[in-house]
């Protein structure tokens, strides 16, 4: 039982900032129907930055706790600023282009990116400045530190900010009306362009939020680091119902904690024949499944069959 | 300039096969290396035509292809290798390994039939992902793939007593291993262009151009959808299984690292850039996403050296950084692809006015 809540908490966490990442997804999925691949790069181009910012701060003496805070506004500007960057260069000229265009230019851009960071960082792996002494809480048999009691926090206000946005502003009405039907929103005087690169910004800023948790998390950084959590946000985002804020955050911490849980206990229910390392298969076997019985994800609209 | 009338023509015909005959022997100047990434760009050239029935005929977004073609490689791996000590001739292992990919893609392209677009993109792509990680770990408990250190000693692809590996005098040549291997990969080449070719105006390719461009259409106009997708699937699939095969035999050596989710988006790349659904189009991307690369491998340094008088920048991954923005400006100023098929061309004409 111990295990069970253990793997529960540490599945929350990871999950937290799956939704986090997959919220960029979606929120560009929805409005302009394009799987960003490049999003898994801003997010460590945001981890890498919070490093570098951070880090100097440090050692020109500044308290740890507030050289992390300056480092995270850095990363969260660096990243808004590259998330406007990349749609305003590579996907705006394409948005009447074949569909598949701008998704190889997605694959471009994220290729371009990762080799940039391993320009500016090189090659090895990065320790991550500890902004936190290691508390151990420990409630109802599991333990959790005091970082994974943040990321929970933060990942929640951020996603509540975000919610507030979409649902309570006039940026957020036009966002929600340009995902329904741009043209139909443009002639209702919503600027379509605008309304675009803000759905990247705030995609790239959340990202920001999520890479210096990724990094706060694991002390450690690479160049590489952003494909797989990309995939795996895409994969939850995809898993809610893409498209859809409220899946992306659900299908996020759904898909966290199944990980923990199938990590946990994939030795005990196959008797030992298949390991941890099989930990990687459950996002993409839940996947599988759960799109062979509801076609658009848990939580999205059921695309009827227009003609 | 006509290029598609010119190479119907006997002369053009002629003159194709006469540059195509002499380009393992103008490359092999240059050393041993261009001729094998001729060779890889042929293979890419069989892979980006399997994909292009997927993707570019049946509109079906795969973002998974490796797996087929890791099925094939590690079928031969398995069955021509001392890593179970079986030896099993060709005749054998190329159709069990056809036969294991299509199969794969038939168990990939069932469930998968209700999925559209995107949706059917991210599963392919765990699909590719789960085959990847299987291979990665099935050292434990029982040895099948050797983990991560992949498997050696493959045998090359012969024909009786003929070897492909190594270098044979024939008629006074000497010609090298990946000589041989660049004849056996043309031959199978035109094999798969011809295919490709008859399929395209067949009533299965006019059927699974109906689906890409409207499912519903398409099925009311009486096509089965179900069947034909599948088929797709599994037609694309073994096309990968065979090049796998082939690439397992070439290099003798397979590991997991060779299948990875990159791969399965450049031979994607290939067919998108080149011109999706237009033959040559494909084969000119394949080809160029090949050769790219590689040129850039052996051009960038030099030309830092000759511009700067010193390294500025890692070779490897500038290299890399221009190989992303050749892909960007391509798709930028060609969103159609390089060589789109002139019908499409026209269709993008029209909605862009």
């Amino acid at each position: 039982m111990d295990i069970f809540l253990q793997q529960i908490v540490n599945g929350l966490v990871q999950g937290s900032i799956y939704a986090l990442v997959a919220l960029g997804y979606t929120m560009v999925y929805g409005i302009m129907g394009l799987i960003n691949f490049a999003h898994g790069e801003v997010v460590m181009i945001g981890t890498l930055v919070t490093i570098t910012v951070a880090g100097s701060l440090i050692k020109a003496g500044m308290p740890v706790a507030l050289a992390g805070l300056a480092g995270m506004m850095a990363a969260v500007l660096v990243c808004m600023a590259l998330g406007w960057a990349l749609e305003r260069v590579a996907y705006r000229p394409l948005r009447h282009a074949p569909r598949l265009t701008p998704l190889i230019t997605a694959i471009g851009m994220s290729i371009v990116l990762q080799n940039l960071a391993m320009m500016v960082w090189g090659r090895n792996y990065l320790t991550f400045p500890s902004f936190l002494p290691s508390v151990d809480f420990e409630l109802a048999g599991a333990h959790f530190t005091a970082i994974q009691v943040i990321i929970v926090l933060v990942s929640a206000a951020t996603m509540g900010a975000l919610l507030l946005l979409v649902y309570r502003t006039k940026l957020g009405m036009a966002m929600r009306a340009t995902a329904q039907n741009p043209a139909v929103a443009s002639l209702m005087g919503v600027n379509v362009n605008r309304v675009i690169a803000a759905a990247f910004i705030i995609g790239s800023a959340l990202g920001a939020v999520a890479g210096v948790m990724v990094g706060a998390y694991y002390e450690i950084a690479h160049y590489q680091m952003g494909f797989m959590l990309g995939l795996k946000a895409f994969t939850a985002a995809v898993l809610g119902g893409i498209g859809n804020l409220a899946g992306a955050m659900l299908g996020g911490i759904l898909l966290g904690i199944i990980e923990a849980l199938g990590a946990g206990y994939i030795g005990d229910l196959t008797g030992g024949f298949l390991g941890s390392h099989y930990q990687d298969i459950f996002a993409f076997v839940v996947l599988i499944v759960v799109l062979m019985f509801k076609p658009s994800g848990l939580f999205g609209e059921k695309s009827g069959d227009r003609a | 300039m006509n290029f598609g009338r010119f190479f119907r023509s006997t002369v053009g015909i002629a003159t194709l096969a006469a540059l195509l005959v002499a380009l393992p022997f103008v490359a092999a100047m240059g050393g041993q290396a261009w001729v094998r990434i001729l060779d890889f760009a042929i293979l890419y050239v069989f892979l980006a035509l399997g994909l292009n029935i997927v993707v570019g005929l049946a509109g079906l977004l795969d973002l998974g292809y490796i797996a087929f073609y890791a099925v094939g490689a590690y079928t031969w791996a398995l069955l021509a290798s001392p890593h179970f000590g079986l030896h099993w001739p060709i005749w054998a292992i190329l159709p069990i390994g056809a036969g294991l990919a299509c199969l794969a893609g038939v168990v990939l392209g069932s469930p998968t039939l209700k999925l559209r677009g995107d949706y059917l993109a991210i599963v392919t792509l765990g699909f590719g992902e789960i085959v990847r990680i299987f291979l990665n770990n099935l050292n434990a408990p029982i040895n099948v793939t050797n983990g991560p250190q992949g498997i050696t000693l493959i045998d090359p692809v012969s024909f009786g007593a003929f070897k492909f590996s190594g270098t044979t005098q024939i008629f006074g040549f000497a010609v090298s291993g990946p000589q041989k291997y660049y004849f056996l990969l043309i031959a199978l080449a035109i094999l798969v262009i011809i295919i490709n070719l008859r399929l395209q105006n067949s009533r299965i390719g006019r059927a699974w151009q109906a689906i890409r461009e409207d499912e519903i259409a398409a099925k009311a106009i009486g096509i089965n959808t179900r069947n034909l997708k599948l088929l797709a699937f599994a037609m694309g699939a073994s096309f990968g299984g065979v090049a796998g095969g082939i690439f397992s035999a070439m290099q003798g050596f397979v590991s997991p690292e060779s299948f990875s989710l990159i791969e399965s988006i450049m031979i994607l790349a290939m067919v998108v850039l080149g011109g999706m659904g237009h033959i040559p189009g494909v084969i000119l991307g394949a080809v160029l996403l090949t050769v790219l690369p590689e040129v850039l491998r052996y051009g960038v340094g030099p030309l830092q050296m000759a511009l700067f008088g010193k390294m500025l920048a890692d070779p490897e991954s500038l290299r890399m950084l221009v190989f992303g923005l050749a892909l960007v400006l391509v798709m930028r100023f060609k969103p159609a692809g390089l060589w789109p098929s002139p019908v499409r061309r026209r269709e993008l004409q029209e909605t862009g006015k």
